[in-house]
């Protein structure tokens, strides 16, 4: 068999998560179809890092104005890009968004009451390198409130998108802080079904990363999907 | 006792939420001169092989609502069956992004009609484009491909419309052809006109 190791989906949140209640609506109420890989799953659009601009990497900076930087705990998220195999996933594109320090995202739709930051857009991205390292500034979010049950409120996130090499592997998911408390009392982290599964999205405090008087840090592991060696794929030799 | 088996579990899934435009369509959602444009805008970048065409369609929950905050991903192979980095057209990026319409999610792509793709026996796949969808509700990204109704003698001997168990699912991936070079497809996350979704 071809293609990549199966998503595990009793690890992945399922698709029906109440006490999520958009996901009542949102969710298929067919199981989804399975079927092999082929070409158009396994492969992907590829970016390079020329695409990038010298500061899309840092949120402090690329929406603040000359001289000027975003207000908040200054912190570096670094970590890697690996498969379930272990091997880096070099040379692909990592997306970020958040909100600024006080919880608030620069968003039309968006009404918290904590004001916006001048400075602070709330997006970034970078390119994994040879390896599937990445690296990228900016100031720790804030919690917010959001209307699901009457005082839900999220913990401090940042949410990634990754692309990998294959559209299989197209992962979207949110970077949560170590030793937060509302981590435990969300009911969009409470969609993963198991703790081990929500630990696996918690960053840890990196001080051997952080840089002394600027920024503190963490890292944050991502992994993708595993893709199988196809030797022996209609090769009736190899069987 | 036995060996240890190294391997690493696939990162957890979290829904994009309702602002996942801030990070992946920032000059969308008024986030302006931190990039110069929006990745996958533009799916024809240059001289490009094949029939032009567009692709519109809403995506609705249980209810019937359109979404308006949901982000759409495509991703098909080119006029001559070949994958941008694989041999593909080089005018041409196989991948495209839609935010949608901000005032009714209507998602817009401007591409062309992707040629037959081998499937791993060999068989030719009929024409197809893979969608990829999430949006604030939806916790795990989701496949499905728009195949077209036009097509009716490859979708025929197409190795997943022929072995679906619910047969009478199929038109939910088939687009229509509506006037000049425009196919429609309406996308049902749940309810009595679901589209099928994949695991792949």
């Amino acid at each position: 068999m071809t293609g990549f190791i199966p998503r595990d989906r009793r690890w992945h949140p399922p698709a029906l998560t109440p006490d999520y209640k958009t996901s009542v609506k949102r969710s298929p109420s067919f199981a989804p179809l399975s079927f092999p890989t082929s070409l158009p799953e396994e492969t992907g659009p590829m970016f390079r890092d020329d695409m990038l601009g010298p500061n899309d990497s840092d949120l402090i900076h690329n929406f603040a104005k000359a001289g000027e930087s975003a207000v908040g705990p200054r912190i570096i998220v670094h970590g890697r890009v690996i498969d379930e195999f272990g091997r880096p996933v070099p040379n692909t594109l990592v997306e970020v968004w958040q909100a600024n320090a006080g919880g608030r995202y620069r968003h039309k739709k968006e009404s918290y009451l904590a004001p916006l930051d001048p400075n602070f857009g709330g997006c970034g991205r970078v390119v994994t390198d040879d390896h599937g390292y990445y690296e990228f500034r900016t100031i720790q979010p804030g919690p917010y409130p959001w209307p699901n049950t009457m005082n839900d409120w999220r913990p401090a996130h940042i949410h990634f998108s990754v692309f990998g090499h294959s559209f299989a592997q197209r992962l979207i998911t949110q970077m949560y802080f170590e030793g937060d408390p509302l981590i435990w009392k969300c009911p969009i982290v409470d969609t993963i079904p198991t703790r081990e599964g929500i630990e696996s999205l918690v960053a840890a405090l990196d001080m051997s990363r952080a840089i002394p008087m600027d920024s503190l840090a963490y890292k944050f592991d991502i992994v993708l999907r595993g893709r199988r060696q196809t030797h022996f794929e209609n090769r009736p030799e190899g069987l | 006792m036995v060996q240890k088996l190294e391997s690493y579990r696939e990162s957890p899934s979290q829904t994009a939420g309702p602002y996942v435009h801030i990070g992946c369509t920032p000059n969308f959602s008024g986030i302006t001169g931190v990039y110069p444009e929006d990745l996958g805008t533009t799916m024809i970048t240059g001289d490009v092989s094949g029939q032009r065409i567009t692709i519109k369609g809403t995506v609705y929950d249980g209810a019937g609502t359109a979404l308006r905050d949901a982000l759409i991903e495509v991703w098909q192979a080119d006029a001559n069956s070949k994958f941008a980095g694989k041999g593909g057209d080089t005018g041409f990026t196989g991948w495209g992004r839609s935010a949608g319409d901000m005032a009714t999610g209507e998602f817009t792509f401007e591409t062309v009609k992707p040629g037959r793709v081998a499937w791993p026996d060999g068989r030719l796949q009929a024409p197809h484009v893979t969608f990829w969808i999430v949006a604030r509700g939806i916790n795990l990204g989701l496949h499905t491909r728009m195949y077209f109704a036009d097509e009716a003698p490859a979708n025929a001997e197409d190795p997943i419309l022929t072995r679906l168990e619910h047969s009478q699912r199929i038109p939910t991936l088939l687009a229509q052809s509506e006037a000049d070079g425009t196919y429609r497809f309406d996308i049902h996350l749940q309810g009595a006109q679901e589209t099928i979704f994949f695991d792949i």
